[in-house]
């Protein structure tokens, strides 16, 4: 079929000898053009990123070295067809230019600029031939668009690696159970409570409790910036699992918003210890420890029954 | 599988060893409420640790427990309650309530000590001779 056509295209064509190349042999010509001119269009590609102003957190010399390498990259792609290299090249690059601040439109800006550079030469290189520039677009089009998209994917999957990383981190930092003194555990909440976090903080705690061999928690909330009954519950349920394990919960700093609020939707916290600050939560908490302090009969009269 | 009742000084422990049917869970309970009379202790300690998973029954039979020793004069803390269970019984609204919990067997027995001894300063002035 394929052959079929090109002989139809063929006989109407003028130049018999180049209309019989196929799409490979046109590539070849094009990277050729392009290798030769190496030099050339780069530096053109180079002075356009500069005048479009993109890239502007990196010196010049940067953009020209980052220029030459995505370039080799870009002609290796066009003659082999596989984007393997490529990917690997733009997560790489990626990686050194997100942490300068480099924004996901630069970085499509310049691949399409490089786009724009080459498919400009080729138009100077074929002026003269329509119909064979045309053949020569035909090829080069979609593999350019590809590599357009492969180095901008990759860009953004790197960012969304990066992302994923940090909200990971944060979340791991934003739950840091505290051990004030012996069986006194603290965990200052700070930031949104989504369900996701709200059952990765029981479980930390609920571990700790086991681990610090805990009796009394203080739970300070004053860094929550709002509670919904949702986030609430979640709490009541944390201060229950707590006490399955044989801590009691204390919850300070309920802000007056957050007081109001729970008040007002009906969410009920009377089975929950509430003192007003972290300081009174934990001067209640050491109560609670002191009357709890097994006196010392207690030790006398486990351990004779336990030699036994 | 029946459930091992040993007696430690005035106390009872139960240790489960594993996953238990209802029957099983019954038949201790009758077993545990008739001991704690035959041996006149003043405290029953039943240990889950080895359990993974707590269901309904299990919950009511443990709370069943608590408030039939408590009516034939023994108090009753479970002991050994695992994270993950804590957190599936909270979410399944099976929070025990009115039972003690504490976290192993060397936390339920300073309970019970505490707890005996509490009720002894209320009641008598000594301690009673027959413990062993």
């Amino acid at each position: 079929m394929d052959n079929k056509k090109s002989m139809s295209v063929s006989t109407r064509a003028s130049d018999a000898t180049t209309l019989s190349e196929s799409s490979a042999g046109l590539l070849r010509e094009l990277v050729a053009h392009l290798r030769q001119n190496r030099t050339q269009l780069r530096e053109e590609w180079a002075r356009r990123i500069t005048r479009a102003e993109l890239l502007t957190a990196m010196t010049e010399e940067e953009i020209f070295a980052e220029a030459t390498a995505v370039y080799d990259n870009y002609v290796e792609a066009l003659e082999t067809g596989t984007f393997e290299a490529l990917q690997a090249y733009s997560r790489r690059l990626s990686e050194r230019i997100i942490p300068r601040g480099v924004e996901t439109d630069e970085v499509v800006g310049i691949v399409l600029l490089l786009r724009d550079v080459l498919a400009r030469s080729l138009f100077t290189k074929y002026q003269d031939n329509v119909e064979k520039l045309n053949r020569i677009l035909d090829s080069y089009e979609p593999a350019a668009n590809r590599i357009a998209n492969t180095v901008a994917v990759g860009f953004v999957e790197e960012r969304e690696r990066i992302i994923r990383q940090q909200q990971e981190a944060i979340r791991e930092l934003s739950t840091p159970v505290l051990q004030v003194r012996e069986r006194l555990l603290i965990l200052p909440i700070i930031g949104v409570i989504d369900p996701q976090r709200a059952r990765q903080l029981t479980e930390q705690l609920l571990r700790a409790i086991r681990a610090n061999r805990a009796k009394v928690v203080v739970i300070d909330v004053t860094g929550v910036a709002a509670m919904d009954s949702g986030v609430a519950n979640h709490l009541v349920q944390t201060v229950e699992a707590s006490r399955l394990l044989g801590a009691t919960v204390i919850v300070t700093g309920l802000s007056p918003e957050i007081a109001q609020t729970l008040v007002t939707i009906g969410v009920d916290l009377s089975e929950m210890a509430t003192v007003g600050d972290l300081q009174g939560g934990i001067e209640e908490a050491e109560r609670l420890l002191a009357d709890r302090a097994a006196p010392t009969t207690q030790v006398r009269e486990i351990a004779p029954e336990s030699q036994r | 599988m029946e459930v091992p009742i040993l007696r430690q000084g005035q106390y009872l422990i139960a240790s489960i060893q594993s996953a238990l049917t209802d029957a099983d869970l019954s038949h201790l309970r009758e077993a545990l409420i008739a001991q704690v009379g035959r041996s006149r202790c003043r405290g029953v300690i039943v240990d889950v640790t080895a359990l993974d998973v707590m269901d309904s029954f299990a919950v009511r039979t443990l709370r069943d427990i608590a408030h039939m020793a408590r009516l034939r004069g023994a108090e009753t803390v479970i002991v050994g309650i695992q994270p993950d269970v804590a957190f599936a019984m909270v979410q399944l609204g099976l929070t025990l309530k009115g039972v003690a919990t504490v976290l192993d067997l060397e936390e339920g027995l300073a309970f019970l000590n505490r707890r005996t001894e509490e009720r002894f300063l209320e009641t008598k002035p000594k301690r009673p001779s027959e413990r062993g």
